[in-house]
């Protein structure tokens, strides 16, 4: 690791994994480390007995729970993951211990074993609608009272669905479908060729597949016909109008340089009042 | 001897108008009487009061919905999430680059310390070595803001508990903590300093010899003035001592930290336990508290500065001449002078301004001492140019739920001091 990241001991992951596998056992999914960290995967009925034994265990010690994370994959079969981040102060060792759950599907609440998991079970409530068995205040904590719909979701769009305003009318705030002034841009600056998931701009037509033989060659009356029916009668250009003539060879012809034959006088303004001395820049 | 029977007189009087009460009052004055012969005439009924979303004391827009048993405090529920703008979220739309102004704007009272977490995340996955000097400039900078987050809760905190004058001399040192970071970074509050693999720009040398000045000279005569209006004032110690005292246990459950894990007698410091950039060089101390109290927690913060500036001195007289920011062209944009003469560079600025950088897939956990305890960020990166998830871990949402059990029992004019000694800053805690 050349980044100057915090320097905890990740040289005891391995020791970790190890110890991890050995108290929490059959509960324990998988165990990996990805850029350093140790993330341990457990299966949702195991939750909380894993997590009480990653605490009390000697050699773990995993006394802090510092953070809840919600993270949304819909592809999944269970498109939510729930991260709990622990900190050995004894240790001076961070885990991650991840955990699968759909929308059905409560995760037990660890509220007993940290008072701390309440807000922050209720946030990833909040933000994904995940559900926690036994926390006994599972209300909404970030978004409006009364508000419907989990934000955080892939699926949630980013302007959301109702604004607010106050309303000098009815004397209160009222709550009213988005109106965007300007349509909602994402601009994909990803190069085309790292994997754009997406019909290239111009490149629509090259993967329909061909048609049967080639199209019967059109007549020239067929021609001259659909072209007289869609294309409106012109007037012959105006003589006055020097673009319309292309093959001129002075501009005595167009007329250009000249001054206006026909120019009337401007009509006077009569906000404007000539001054004297004829103005600043006469 | 003479006024007895004056009084007499007068009390007979008013018995004889009491007597003289309707019936039909009588009956509804002593209702409760007649149901419940053991209570007393009056029965005292717990209730319940808002403390905000608008009030000077609550620090942003908390609102405390408080239960009161005349004037202690039996339960306190705290609603958060007023001022939520969705940031993470909206940082999922954003290149990484994009992203670090939203960190300015969740602590605005500390935002250099925010990128800090940020930038260290991202060179984390991208394994992305930072040049000596930046790491200086970095914990230099992140020191100063330190400070001057430190000097906006002192000060507050002084005021909340009835003291003016310090928080008005505080707010002197603050104000020049803002020229200093406007004159490094062009901006007072939202700096957008700290990049992944370096800081943006260089700064002047004059600027580092007027911060050593003003270390030397000002910081220490005003700070320690201040201080000293408090520090040993009757008033301030009754308004603090042994309010809402926090035990090691409690702090270690409800997820403490920073100066409030400190102040209950754990020295955990991120930066000494979990050194980042150069702050394993560094030689400062750690304070703890021995009571777990108000007056701790304020004591902490109050060595914590002393301490800051020791780490910048430090800073200015190690730091070396070098790059500001890592040569590594496929991440840190080149300069503008480079841009002039090299089409390498301009197709490098060109690619980093549209599509960003890609970050190898992976996740991070990376948290750091911010001045409010540790603030820390949950990246997940797809391999994308953009996070696909980013989640904050904002000081305030564990300190902020332990506000029940530490105000329960306690008079409702001490919960501003125990918010006071919290630290609270709404942008950080919503998010």
């Amino acid at each position: 690791m050349r980044a100057p990241a915090p320097a905890w001991a990740a040289q005891l992951n391995d020791a970790t994994v190890d110890a991890a596998r050995a108290a929490i056992g059959g509960a324990l999914l998988d165990a990996v480390e990805i850029a350093g960290e140790v993330q341990l995967h457990v299966t949702r009925d195991g939750l909380v007995a894993a997590l009480i034994a990653l605490r009390d265990t000697p050699g773990l010690e995993y006394q802090q729970l510092m953070e809840i994370a919600g993270v949304d994959y819909p592809d999944r079969a269970e498109r939510f993951e729930i991260v709990y981040c622990l900190l050995s102060l004894t240790r001076n060792h961070r885990l991650h211990v991840h955990v699968g759950a759909t929308e059905d599907t409560p995760v037990p609440s660890v509220t007993d074993i940290w008072p701390v998991a309440g807000w922050l079970e209720r946030e990833v409530y909040d933000m994904y609608g995940v559900l926690f068995s036994g926390n006994r205040d599972l209300r909404r904590i970030l978004t409006d009272y009364g508000f419907r719909g989990h934000p955080f979701r892939k699926d949630f769009p980013l302007t959301g669905f109702v604004e607010l305003r106050y309303s000098e009318e009815q004397k209160r705030v009222v709550y009213e479908p988005v109106k965007l002034a300007q349509d909602f841009r994402t601009f994909d600056f990803e190069s085309p060729w790292e994997g754009a998931q997406y019909v290239l701009p111009g490149d629509e037509k090259a993967k329909l597949p061909e048609a049967k033989g080639a199209p019967t060659p059109a007549t020239a009356t067929e021609v001259q016909k659909a072209g007289a029916a869609q294309t409106p009668k012109q007037d012959a250009p105006a003589p006055s109008q020097p673009y319309a003539k292309k093959d001129t060879t002075s501009t005595a012809e167009t007329g250009a340089g000249r001054a206006e034959t026909d120019a009337v006088p401007k009509p006077a303004d009569p906000d404007v009042v000539p001054s004297k001395g004829g103005g600043q820049n006469q | 001897m003479t006024d007895t029977p004056v009084t007499d007189s007068y009390v007979e009087k008013e018995q004889a108008v009491d007597r003289e009460v309707d019936p039909a009052i009588e009956k509804i004055l002593h209702a409760t009487d007649a149901a419940h012969p053991t209570e007393g005439d009056v029965a005292i009924q717990n209730y319940t009061i808002n403390f905000g979303p608008q009030h000077p004391a609550a620090h942003g827009v908390l609102r405390l919905v408080m239960e009161l048993n005349g004037e202690i405090v039996e339960r306190i529920d705290p609603h958060v999430g007023l001022l939520h703008r969705g940031t993470e979220k909206l940082i999922e739309y954003k290149t990484y680059a994009q992203a670090i102004p939203y960190f300015d704007r969740l602590d605005y009272c500390s935002p250099a310390c925010m990128e800090h977490t940020f930038v260290l995340a991202i060179e984390k996955l991208l394994d992305l070595e930072v040049p000596i000097r930046a790491q200086y400039l970095r914990v230099f900078f992140a020191e100063l803001t330190r400070i001057s987050n430190h000097m906006l809760n002192l000060g507050s905190h002084v005021m909340d508990v009835g003291a003016m004058t310090p928080n008005l001399w505080m707010f002197e040192i603050r104000e020049d903590c803002y020229g200093f970071l406007e004159r490094a970074t062009g901006a007072r509050m939202h700096h957008n300093y700290f990049r992944p693999g370096g800081v943006h720009q260089d700064v002047p040398l004059k600027l580092l010899t007027d911060i050593a000045d003003w270390l030397d000279t000002r910081l220490p005569r005003l700070f320690e003035d201040a201080i000293s209006l408090v520090a040993d004032n009757r008033i301030f110690k009754q308004r603090n001592v042994d309010i809402a005292t926090v035990s090691r246990e409690d702090a270690i459950k409800w997820g403490f930290s920073g100066p409030m894990i400190r102040a209950a007698g754990i020295p955990w410091d991120l930066r000494k336990s979990q050194p980042y950039d150069v702050y394993a060089k560094m030689d400062f101390d750690v304070p703890v508290g021995t009571r777990g109290d108000c007056y701790d927690r304020f004591m902490v913060r109050v060595e914590e500065v002393r301490q800051s500036a020791r780490i910048m001195k430090q800073c200015l007289a190690e730091m070396p001449e070098g790059p500001i920011a890592s040569l590594d062209r496929k991440v840190v944009p080149p300069k503008r002078a480079e841009m002039k003469r090299s089409m390498e560079a301009l197709i490098h600025h060109f690619k980093l301004y549209t599509e960003g950088y890609h970050v190898p897939a992976g996740e991070v956990y990376v948290a750091t001492e911010s001045p409010k305890g540790e603030f820390g960020v949950y990246l997940v990166s797809d391999g994308s140019n953009k996070p696909y998830r980013c989640k904050i871990r904002p000081t305030a949402f564990s300190h902020l739920q332990a506000m029940d059990f530490m105000s329960r029992g306690h008079m409702l004019a001490d919960t501003t001091a125990i918010l006071g000694a919290m630290d609270i800053v709404f942008g950080e805690c919503d998010r």
